[in-house]
């Protein structure tokens, strides 16, 4: 598969959130403001990026050649955890601006299905190291893309949210929401593969 | 059953459901539940999981130290996941194809991380297995029906038995990714509704 179908079959296609369910916490729980919802979306991005690197070296220096690969989960959940940790410190030191802004959501990222799942996927898939970095950077697009949609969609909600019914006030209409969202996004099906 | 017991077990089925209540868990529940078979398997799965970890969480809970609690929980987690996997793999091949990624991901659901930290971790062995059972429970049942209802209107048959005649068509769109986030909306004002939460 060359680079640009990567891309478009990750961030329209087969969006992350709203075709394969990876970091449904996220996408529910940081979505009620647009601000919010960037900060979330480059930070997943930045982690993303770096955790793929980390992971697919690790699985092809280490594991393989030691014949550890059903290892996998529990070492590249230990491989996120710290990464996201190193990222935290090295952000505090040198950019405070940046650690201002993403901060408060890195240590959510660890459990951020999201992240483990691409890394998991890029191995499944058998991408060479540009392609899984392409991957999880298209991956990560698409997450920003869908939260940020999303938020803003939540954001119109809540300026009506009073003349909803009872029933459908609070999860009900989020969920009602990612339901169309979702929908929509069924229209890039057919392109590509 | 001493009423401490009971009380254990059933909170995750009702009073706080990990699915309709608290809304934990929800990548595997709207990715797998496909069918009612697809979610009863992963709901067990994932109680597997959760019993194995919170009774060697209750059981360590004095040797951890505080400060690196997280990360031991979630190695000790990716151990059971692992065992899982590849028991599955072995002895129902069918199933482990059908949820694939899902399985390994069981160590990133919050519903396993949040119990080893807000319960296993100050309570007993005896206590914490409850608790792990009433939560896998609570968790099976609401995947179990959010398979089953999607299984029913979106490719009309149930456990993989059609019941539809020939000429009446399903609403595929259940089965799509839209049908999981619809269905479970329309689940979760169902349980509202009766429940008389909020």
């Amino acid at each position: 598969m060359s680079i640009a179908m990567i891309f478009i079959s990750a961030i329209l296609v087969n969006n992350i959130v709203l075709s394969q369910f990876l970091g449904i916490c996220p996408f529910l729980g940081v979505s009620k403001k647009i601000s919010t919802a960037v900060g979330m979306g480059m930070a997943v991005m930045f982690v993303m990026t770096i955790a793929s690197i980390a992971t697919w070296l690790v699985y092809y220096k280490l594991l393989q050649p030691h014949g550890l690969e059903f290892m996998n989960t529990v070492v590249f959940i230990l491989v996120i955890a710290s990464l996201v940790q190193m990222v935290e410190i090295v952000i505090k030191k040198s950019s405070p601006a940046l650690y201002q802004a993403l901060g408060i959501f890195l240590p959510l990222i660890t459990t951020n299905c999201a992240v483990l799942g691409v890394a998991i996927l890029a191995i499944q898939k058998e991408y060479s190291l540009t392609e899984a970095v392409c991957f999880s950077l298209a991956n990560a697009i698409g997450f920003t893309l869908a939260i940020v949609l999303f938020a803003g969609i939540r954001e119109r909600i809540n300026m009506i949210a009073g003349d909803l019914p009872k029933a459908v006030r609070g999860a009900p209409i989020v969920l009602i929401a990612a339901a169309i969202l979702s929908l929509a996004f069924m229209g890039f099906s057919g392109i590509g593969r | 059953m001493s009423s401490k017991t009971w009380n254990n077990l059933t909170r995750g089925v009702v009073r706080e459901n990990p699915v309709f209540v608290m809304m934990l868990g929800m990548c595997p529940t709207l990715g797998v539940t496909t069918s009612l078979q697809n979610g009863l398997g992963m709901g067990l799965a994932t109680m597997f999981v959760l019993m194995m970890s919170n009774m060697v969480i209750s059981l360590v809970k004095n040797l951890i130290p505080n400060m690196v609690r997280i990360p031991c929980y979630i190695v000790m987690i990716a151990s059971f996941v692992t065992i899982i996997n590849l028991l599955m793999e072995a002895y129902l091949p069918a199933l482990h194809e059908q949820l694939g990624i899902y399985i390994p991901l069981i160590v990133v659901n919050c519903i396993i991380l949040g119990r080893a930290e807000a319960f296993a971790s100050k309570n007993n062995i005896w206590y914490s297995l409850m608790d792990a059972i009433g939560m896998g429970l609570g968790f099976t049942l609401a995947l179990a029906l959010l398979g089953g209802v999607r299984e029913i209107f979106g490719a009309g048959s149930l456990f993989g038995v059609p019941f539809l005649s020939q000429d009446a068509y399903p609403i595929l769109l259940f089965i799509m990714p839209p049908g999981a986030f619809l269905a479970l909306a329309g689940l979760i004002m169902v349980f509202n509704k009766i429940v008389g939460a909020k």
